[in-house]
């Protein structure tokens, strides 16, 4: 793991199939924003109005399980723009809530979401939003991840220290402070 | 220190120090009277020890097999390793497969943060489960008026067995199927609400590492087992015999 090579780094948040409460966590860092402010540049997130996800990132942090194809697409982008890619929550680490789908086939999920308790317009929808996957994974059964937060969601000093210790250019020991559920 | 008779008193080295302990001791009883700490997962104080999770597997020079601590008995001059690259990538092995073999979703469970499985993972740095999740379709029973058998969370350390059979003396849970299709049963795989061996006394419930039994009632998190009857019931047993 390098130390960025721009002065400030480049820094993306990603939110895929999670309930983004570990943004919410990261947003919970409150004063601390201003120190991080002065070292980063955040170049993707949900927080900011970038479309695309940019190339040359230093550090991507991602929340949510990979559970569509979107999410798949998205996910190997970042994974080839990203110099160091953070797991960030149990979406991302384990699957979590969003796997509990995983447990059904999708089809009988399918059903009976926008068939049988579905009481107008009964169709499983084609356009627009993207297809779900067989199963939903973990981010690392998909891309190499380098740092793994777990944590549901994790503590905002726990958020707040990993992305201090990759500023410095060290991997973060995050294994006393938070946990899977943490 | 009194023995019993054919009881001997051994010297052996744990960890690179010299111990001592009785012949009738496990590695496990002697390490921790010298603090030295061994992992375990189902074994409990006060309840019979089986070997079962693995965790607590060691190194005794002069076998290749590992043992586990927990019921292999001391012997003069045995040299033991607890912690070395082999043992600990045996037990983050076992540890994975345990959360990968069922659905161990620790941010809705009733034991969240009260979990001997997920604080061992924590103890033992794992951070992500490197094999893929098998995702089984796995029954709840809340049959019970006052508990729930999730069987989503259990790791099949046979504790509730045991401490029915052995404290309680009803023997209400068994073991049922071999492999991943394993389960606890009651009685004769009946629910647990229509057994007529469970006294209800919640004995299990408490001894469960996980949340595969707890209390009807609870929210994730709230669930917190209460352990202090083992001690004292296991005592009065031995002075019963």
């Amino acid at each position: 793991m390098t130390k960025a090579k721009t002065p400030k780094a480049r820094v993306a948040t990603v939110w895929l199939d999670g309930c983004s409460g570990c943004h919410m966590s990261l947003l919970d860092i409150d004063e601390r924003l201003i120190l991080l402010a002065d070292k980063i540049d955040l170049v993707y997130s949900p927080l900011v109005d970038a479309k695309d996800f940019p190339e040359n990132v230093d550090v991507a942090i991602v929340e949510g399980a990979v559970s569509n194809t979107e999410d798949l697409h998205k996910i190997k982008l970042i994974r080839k723009n990203s110099r160091v890619l953070v797991s960030l929550g149990d979406c991302a680490v384990t699957g979590n809530i969003p796997s509990m789908r995983t447990v059904f086939p999708l089809q009988s999920l399918l059903d009976r979401v926008y068939d049988e308790n579905a009481t107008i317009n009964k169709k499983v929808p084609t356009k627009v939003v993207p297809k779900l996957l067989e199963q939903v994974h973990p981010l690392h059964e998909i891309v190499p991840v380098d740092v793994y937060v777990p944590g549901c969601p994790p503590s905002a000093d726990t958020i707040f220290l990993a992305i201090s210790e990759l500023l410095e250019g060290r991997v973060p020991q995050l294994n006393e402070v938070t946990r899977f559920g943490a | 220190m009194s023995t019993a008779p054919g009881v001997e008193i051994c010297t052996l080295i744990i960890e690179n120090r010299e111990c001592g302990g009785r012949s009738d001791q496990t590695i496990l009883d002697v390490a921790e009277e010298y603090g030295i700490f061994i992992p375990t997962l189902c074994r409990l104080p006060g309840l019979s020890s089986i070997g079962a999770c693995r965790m607590c597997l060691v190194e005794v020079k002069g076998s290749n097999k590992l043992l586990p601590a927990c019921v292999t008995k001391v012997q003069e001059g045995m040299e033991v390793t607890v912690n070395s690259e082999r043992l600990e990538a045996y037990r983050r092995t076992t540890l994975e497969l345990l959360f990968s073999e069922r659905n161990h979703i620790c941010s809705v469970c009733v034991t969240n943060g009260h979990c001997d499985l997920q604080s061992l993972a924590q103890k033992l740095g794992v951070n992500h489960i490197t094999m893929p999740y098998l995702h089984p379709h796995v029954e709840v029973d809340a049959s019970h008026p006052r508990f729930i058998a999730d069987h989503n969370r259990c790791i099949l350390c046979t504790r509730c067995i045991r401490v029915c059979a052995e404290i309680e003396g009803a023997h209400t849970w068994d073991l049922m199927g071999r492999g991943t299709k394993a389960r606890v049963i009651t009685d004769l795989n009946r629910p647990w609400g229509e057994s007529e061996s469970c006294t209800g006394c919640g004995k299990c419930v408490q001894v469960c590492p996980t949340g595969a039994l707890s209390e009807k009632g609870q929210a994730a998190g709230e669930m917190m087992k209460r352990r202090q009857f083992l001690p004292y019931l296991s005592m009065m047993r031995e002075v019963g015999k």
